[in-house]
């Protein structure tokens, strides 16, 4: 059953709102009002002056990625392909190699995010068994020109 | 013979100065003050070796955006009639700013010079006939863009215009009634004198209402907010200049606010006193039997500087009714325009006669 | 220089009207219309009659041709539809009949003293008003009753379902 909230409505319009002059001046009022205080306090508006001023991020702010690595510089990734597997979006491309120390048996070779395909999930750091890969940069992906330039590479996402 | 010549053509420089210097100051101002209005901070980021000043600099931009764009002509757009639509739209407009005046008579090199660049007798009929002709402007457009939504924009702009022309020239009868003349000059110096011997004889004192009719049939004119329905973006995406880019899109723009400036000089002159300020006179202030004397050059530079503050005021109204007032509905501008205004503008018709011929001395014939 | 322009205008506005009558798209032959409209205007001002050159501008450049396009635009024909008209030997004959005509107007004219006089008064807002309101004052209160007799006529045909 439906339950249907009735709404009164005036049934009568006073006549100073039917002239609309003196509704129009009062919302004249209201603008100028705004306009002043705005006018000559520009500080209280809400607007950030984005390029220059940044609004701060929430810690727990899921950003664009980074991969972690281990105190010899190298990547953690052990290009198990579980983030690729879990990344519903499929925009992780992962090419394997050996790595040199047995122990760890494989590194990526290749380690593509397509940003454009990217829906900011988060699944793939949940997948990560090694927590190689992270979205705590606290940044988001910024435009660029071409399309080839957010596919974001292993050196991109190594760098910080 | 050819210092005529030339004082009229620096007349004709002065006045396309100001009133094209002053379109991206409106533009300016315009999105500014919106901002301001909606909390917002504008546009402040154009920027000139590093000088911002509030964004002064965007309309350049914009500007500048628009002449490097393509010249584009749509497919099914009617190649003449398409590439004059512009032309059509701006050139009434300025065309009308000719018999504003914007200053007394002063004398130069022992010539009488009105400082109005044409001073014709039927001026207020002029400025009839030539904003009866923006609409040309924008129904060609919408024809011959060969788009269905500027069709429609042209249909209800031609509609919404013939409906307001009446009234608006109903509306300024009024003022003709009591001022006895249709020269615009005329009109100016008779709203120096004193009502009461307090009160300037303004347009607006004498004719309050015809002043709102006025007020709100130029709007209508204009096709600003709450009128512009010819452009109802919500509606008919742009109406007619969906199809226009580039600099012929530009000439809409230009116009638009060409006409705001126009419209308000037409207030100014016609309600507010034009150029005179209260109490001013070409010797000096005069209040209350007490005279205080100033130069000529000074007086007439105070009532140029009078009439443009008066036009940028209106300007500014335009703007802020712009971004307080949401558009009517079609149905209710034609109703407005119809079944209120007309009566109510033919009703200040016959209420200022019969004054003027009560107490005005008026003779019947 | 008066007379200059008297030609100038006069020649436009001869042009135009041939031109509405013989351009293909309506909408072509109302920016003509609109043309000789405006010429005759300033034929008009010449002649000193600025009132009236204000109101020719005002009622049919301003509304009245204003509503032909209007009309135009509603039934927007497309340009493949509108038919394509040969000229027929009666029209041809037709045109050279009126341009005989019009020579023999003019030749008439300056035979009988058409001299072009000094412009008088007859077109100011005065001289018009006074016309209208004292010896023509009974032709201009019938006039408005028709039109209003008019208007009322279009209203109550309008709300009429058929
Ligand atoms: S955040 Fe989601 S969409 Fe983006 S790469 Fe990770 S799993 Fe894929
Ligand atoms: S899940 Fe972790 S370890 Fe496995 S490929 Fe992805 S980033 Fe590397």
């Amino acid at each position: 059953m439906i339950r249907v909230k009735k709404v009164s409505r005036p049934k009568e319009i006073p006549l100073t709102e039917k002239l609309y002059l003196v509704e129009i001046a009062k919302g004249l009022a209201v603008t100028m009002n705004h306009f002043l205080k705005n006018l000559t306090n520009p500080r209280s508006i809400p607007t950030i002056d984005y390029p220059e001023v940044k609004r701060p991020v929430p810690p727990r702010f899921r950003g664009r990625h980074r991969l972690t690595k281990r105190p010899d510089g190298t990547p953690k990734c052990v290009a198990c392909y579980c983030c690729a597997t879990a990344c519903p979006a499929v925009c992780i491309t992962i090419e394997a190699g050996e790595h040199p120390d047995p122990q760890i048996e494989k590194y990526p070779v290749r380690f593509d995010i397509d940003m454009l395909r990217c829906i900011y999930c988060g699944m793939c750091v949940d997948a990560c068994p090694e927590d190689a890969i992270r979205m705590d940069t606290g940044w988001y992906t910024v435009p660029e020109r071409n399309r080839e330039d957010l596919v974001y590479t292993i050196d991109m996402l190594l760098s910080d | 013979m050819l210092i005529d010549l030339l004082i009229v053509i620096v007349k004709i420089a002065i006045m396309l100065a100001f009133v094209l210097g002053l379109v991206p100051v409106l533009v300016w101002a315009e999105r500014k003050g919106a901002a301001f209005i909606q909390d917002r901070m504008g546009p402040a980021k154009a920027d000139i070796f590093g000088l911002r000043l509030a964004g002064l600099f965007h309309p350049l931009a914009d500007a500048l955006k628009l002449l490097f764009k393509e010249d584009f002509v749509p497919e099914d757009a009617h190649p003449l009639f398409y590439r004059l639509a512009p032309v059509f739209a701006m050139a009434p407009v300025l065309l009308t700013f000719a018999v504003v005046p914007f200053g007394d008579t002063i004398e130069i090199f022992g010539r009488k010079v009105p400082l109005q660049v044409a001073d014709l007798n039927v001026g207020i009929l002029y400025v009839f006939a030539f904003s009866s002709l923006t609409v040309y402007g924008i129904i060609l457009a919408g024809w011959a863009s060969g788009n269905k939504f500027s069709l429609l924009g042209g249909l209800r702009s031609s509609a919404q215009m013939i409906s307001y022309e009446i009234s608006l020239g109903l509306s300024i009868i009024g003022v003709a009634m009591v001022f006895g003349s249709l020269k615009l000059s005329d009109i100016a110096r008779a709203q120096g004198e004193l009502l009461f011997g307090v009160i300037p004889k303004w347009g607006v004192v004498v004719q309050p209402l015809g002043f709102i009719l006025f007020l709100v049939s130029v709007f209508a004119e204009s096709a600003r907010i709450p009128f512009d329905l010819p452009e109802g973006e919500s509606e008919i995406v742009a109406g007619f200049h969906t199809e226009y880019g580039s600099f012929k899109f530009a000439m809409f723009f230009l116009a638009e606010y060409v006409h705001v400036v126009v419209a308000s000089g037409l207030i100014a002159t016609l309600y507010f006193g034009g150029w005179q300020i209260p109490y001013l006179y070409a010797d000096g202030f005069h209040l209350f039997g007490k005279v205080l004397h100033l130069p000529f050059a000074l007086v007439v530079i105070m009532q140029v500087l009078a009439f443009v503050v008066k036009v940028l005021f209106f300007c500014w109204f335009f703007i802020w009714v712009r971004w307080t007032i949401p558009r009517f509905r079609y149905d209710q501008v034609m109703r407005l325009g119809w079944k209120v205004l007309l009566p109510l503008a033919l009703a200040n018709i016959f209420i200022t006669g019969s004054v003027l011929l009560l107490f005005g001395g008026a003779k019947p014939l | 220089m008066e007379r200059i322009l008297f030609f100038i205008f006069g020649f436009v506005a001869v042009f135009g009207s041939i031109m509405v009558v013989s351009r293909r798209h309506p909408i072509s032959s109302v920016m003509y219309l609109l043309l000789t409209l405006f010429s005759v205007a300033a034929l008009f001002v010449l002649r000193k009659s600025h009132f009236i050159a204000a109101i020719q501008i005002i009622v049919y450049a301003g509304a009245v041709v204003v509503l032909i396009v209007f009309v135009i635009m509603l039934l927007n024909v497309a340009e493949s539809k509108i038919p394509v008209e040969r000229p027929t030997l009666a029209q041809g004959v037709g045109v050279v009949a009126a341009g005989l005509l019009m020579l023999e107007g003019a030749l008439v004219g300056s035979r009988y003293g058409a001299q072009i006089e000094k412009a008088v008064d007859v077109g100011t807002v005065e001289a018009v008003g006074k016309a209208l309101f004292t010896s023509y004052l009974l032709p201009f209160e019938i006039t408005s009753l028709l039109l209003l007799a008019a208007i009322v006529g279009s209203i109550v045909l309008a709300r009429k379902k058929f």
